[in-house]
């Protein structure tokens, strides 16, 4: 019997996983119609914990004095488990948020599963046209608004100018000059010169990007990860790792990207925006003017980087409709997203606050704002969000030596042909 | 079973609970033993009634659901949704055996049962031997042995995942302390968790560790059963101490053993905290197990592809019934009545 119920309640597990996953209590929350808006809201914030979330939880906090009888409960959720922490919640219909932060490639998943409250012509809502239009792309779907912009990004190359001078070398353009300089850097102060992420497939995409490729090609609905071009792309990150040039892991990138690099032991790295108020808090960088910034070094056809960023979407089964969208308004006003500039470095999504003083004088924004402009817009559509987790399988793969570039493209391309029905 | 004559109100209420929960799937026996059986039992019943409506409730219903929908493509975009405002009824369609189909002829599931097959071997194999070795160590008096046992039992007592946490960071590539010991010395430090091969030793290593208090304590328990006069006697025949462990200490050992084995072969094949909290499966797939794919299957790509995670499970629970099937099987034509 003993082991017949082990066994059994493996399975057990699995399906009522599938039903009936996370019974967190919301604590009831209600909002008059009539007028001052109360209750609770509660905020998924995916930002970088130990810096940026401190930032955004005073400022979500700040929403309470506007509407005192209001209640904002902050709750900081890891990037890397919010996608699927989201769909737990939301599809069991408990312990969701009223309000989460949504990766942009994760907005127009979540509105095609139902689970977000469409917002045209809700509060939350305001003063569209000021939106740049790359950031509001990603909050349509199917002929509705499912959220508003909150910071837009974009990855560019950061560097450790102090080992840079040490090893006398320049900014590399292009990835060739990439792995020059990265063995000049080890040859001349023994330290590494590039830390790639192994364990997330969006590090891969300039690289893509440079050798001319993209994962698919939504107008001709054709999958186009399996092209000569990622062939090459695959070829070109595992030659980086292979010749030395640079350093990956197959566990815990981002913690030990961060690490080495704000360490100094590791002399550039790919990151966006995001990394930015993270990497001033490591010994390297106390003094923020050591902190390089420059645009991705090119491939043999192009330059490009992926245009990314995070919305504010409200989950359609909020019980405090009202005061979520408010709240989504404040937190994608003009001065919220100029106080965000201001101490995070983020780059803000509206015209408008871009003429503000904090941050025209931002050189990280003065930086990224032409890199967002001209960088790689994916599909937004339902599948965008599912595009990586084939993708970092082999992505992984292929760094660790246990697949060919051309088999880890074939392989990725074949489940996204799988999941996209009808794509070629 | 034909051993056992006892005649106890407890027995006869326990082979009636069997033909009871029998009669729910479909196969009624004649109604006068249903009769009899209640007129005789029908105290039995009613005490064993809450119990066998429990495990109808948390174990027959998500079982008979995962068959089900192992036989749907229910995914997580056809099954019924409602979220505040919107409802979306179920849209998934049953699709007979194609999941197990695809599953037992596509490369992943096979190349998957392999690789959990030489985890589950080579994990209870070395847990066994190191259990055993240390079992009977610490039978002996030595000085400070139940300090030795205490020791020896604390990874049992740390919860699971703090372990497992504690063992990722010792692993860790650039921080980790096993790397700054080897680098201590002089050496280059070893991708623990990046390179397949070795992260298939080091998430076997940290599972040993977890599993070998339960293998030791269990052992030491039945070293203590076996009689001190079968081992005096064997010194009097002249029995070298090889010849006492294999001839007096092993059969002594055998129901124990046979127990644990059993039990840590079936634990350790569905050993999900060490593998997905160590590695995730990774580096790519080289330490997906079983569970793990079938918990990715339904939580971590997406869409959330239900009717696969749910075909696996319902595979390795058949599985592991053959084991215990035959496992048994071998014991009794070896003389076992267990």
């Amino acid at each position: 019997m003993r082991r017949g119920i082990t066994a059994t309640a493996l399975v057990a597990a699995l399906a009522l996983a599938a039903t009936a996953c996370g019974s967190d209590d919301k604590s009831d929350s209600t909002s008059k119609s009539s007028g001052e808006l109360s209750g609770t809201v509660t905020w998924w914030d995916t930002s970088t914990a130990g810096s940026e979330d401190k930032v955004f939880k005073k400022i979500a906090e700040g929403f309470e004095k506007l509407h005192p009888k209001v209640d904002v409960k902050y709750v900081n959720v890891p990037f890397g488990d919010a996608q699927n922490k989201f769909k737990n919640a939301a599809q069991a219909g408990s312990g969701a948020p009223d309000v989460i932060r949504s990766e942009v490639a994760w907005t127009p998943e979540f509105a095609d599963l139902g689970y977000l409250a469409p917002l045209d012509g809700t509060p939350a809502l305001q003063k569209q046209d000021d939106f740049l239009k790359q950031a509001a792309a990603s909050t349509k779907y199917d002929g509705k608004t499912y959220a508003v912009p909150q910071v837009i990004d974009s990855m560019g190359i950061f560097y450790n100018k102090k080992i840079f001078k040490e090893a006398g070398v320049k900014v590399p353009t292009t990835i060739d000059e990439l792995k020059t300089v990265s063995k000049k850097i080890k040859s001349k102060t023994g330290k590494t010169g590039f830390y790639l992420r192994g364990d997330d497939a969006y590090w891969f995409l300039s690289f893509l990007y440079g050798e001319g490729g993209d994962m698919v090609s939504a107008p001709d609905k054709t999958v186009t990860i399996d092209n000569p071009a990622g062939v090459k792309a695959m070829k070109v990150v595992k030659d980086l790792v292979d010749s030395g040039a640079a350093k990956t892991d197959a566990t815990d990138g981002w913690d030990n990207m961060q690490a080495s690099f704000k360490n100094g032991d590791v002399a550039m790295m790919i990151n966006g925006p995001w990394a930015v108020a993270d990497t001033y808090t490591g010994k390297e960088f106390k003094d923020k003017a050591n902190l390089g910034v420059a645009p991705v070094p090119a491939g043999s056809v192009a330059q490009g980087a992926p245009q990314g960023g995070h919305n504010l979407a409200v989950y359609a089964g909020s019980k405090n409709l009202d005061a979520s969208y408010a709240f989504v308004d404040y937190m994608t006003s003009v001065d919220t997203q100029a106080q965000v500039t201001k101490e995070l470095n983020l780059l803000p999504t509206r015209t408008s606050a871009y003429a503000k003083e904090d941050v025209v004088n931002n050189e990280i924004v003065g930086f990224f704002k032409p890199v967002v402009e001209s960088a790689v817009e994916r599909p937004w559509i339902p599948e965008t969000g599912s595009l990586f987790a084939p993708l970092v399988t082999e992505y992984t793969k292929v760094l660790t030596g246990q697949t060919t570039p051309e088999k880890a493209v074939k392989t990725t391309g074949d489940s996204y042909r799988k999941l996209l029905k009808g794509w070629k | 079973m034909a051993v056992h004559t006892s005649q106890s109100v407890v027995k006869a209420a326990g082979d009636d609970v069997a033909r009871g929960r029998s009669r729910g799937t479909g196969n009624p026996p004649p109604p006068g033993r249903i009769r009899r059986a209640l007129s005789t039992h029908w105290y039995a019943w009613t005490m064993v009634a809450p119990v066998v409506v429990v495990i109808g409730v948390i174990i027959g219903y998500p079982l008979v659901r995962g068959i089900y929908l192992s036989l749907t493509d229910a995914n997580e975009r056809n099954v019924a949704r409602s979220i505040g405002v919107n409802h979306l009824p179920a849209t998934y369609k049953f699709v007979g055996l194609d999941n197990y189909t695809d599953a037992l002829t596509g490369e992943q599931f096979l190349g998957t049962l392999g690789w959990t097959l030489v985890w589950t071997v080579s994990c209870v194999t070395i847990t066994f031997a190191l259990g055993m070795a240390l079992a009977n160590i610490l039978n002996r008096k030595i000085a400070g042995r139940s300090a030795y046992r205490m020791a020896l039992i604390l990874p049992w007592a740390v919860p699971g995942f703090v372990s497992v946490f504690a063992w990722r960071f010792l692993y860790n590539n650039d921080r980790g302390l096993l790397n700054k010991v080897l680098a201590g010395g002089g050496f280059d430090g070893i991708d623990w968790l990046g390179d397949p091969t070795i992260a298939k030793i080091s998430v076997i290593v940290v599972n040993v560790w977890l599993g070998v208090p339960f293998m030791m304590v269990a052992l030491l328990g039945g070293l203590q059963s076996i009689p001190s006069e079968h081992y005096e006697a064997a010194e009097m025949d002249g029995a070298t101490a090889w010849q006492r462990f294999r001839h007096v200490t092993l059969p002594g050992l055998r129901p124990v053993s046979t127990t644990v084995i059993l039990l840590s072969t079936i634990w350790t094949f569905n050993m999900f905290p060490v593998i997905f909290l160590l590695t995730r499966g990774g580096p790519g797939e080289a330490t997906q197990i079983l569970v793990t794919q079938a918990y990715k299957f339904s939580f971590e790509i997406s869409p959330r592809d239900f009717a696969q995670s749910s075909t696996w499970g319902v595979l390795i629970l058949v599985l592991l019934l053959i084991f215990a099937t035959i496992y048994r099987r071998v014991l009794r034509t070896q003389g076992d009545d267990w």
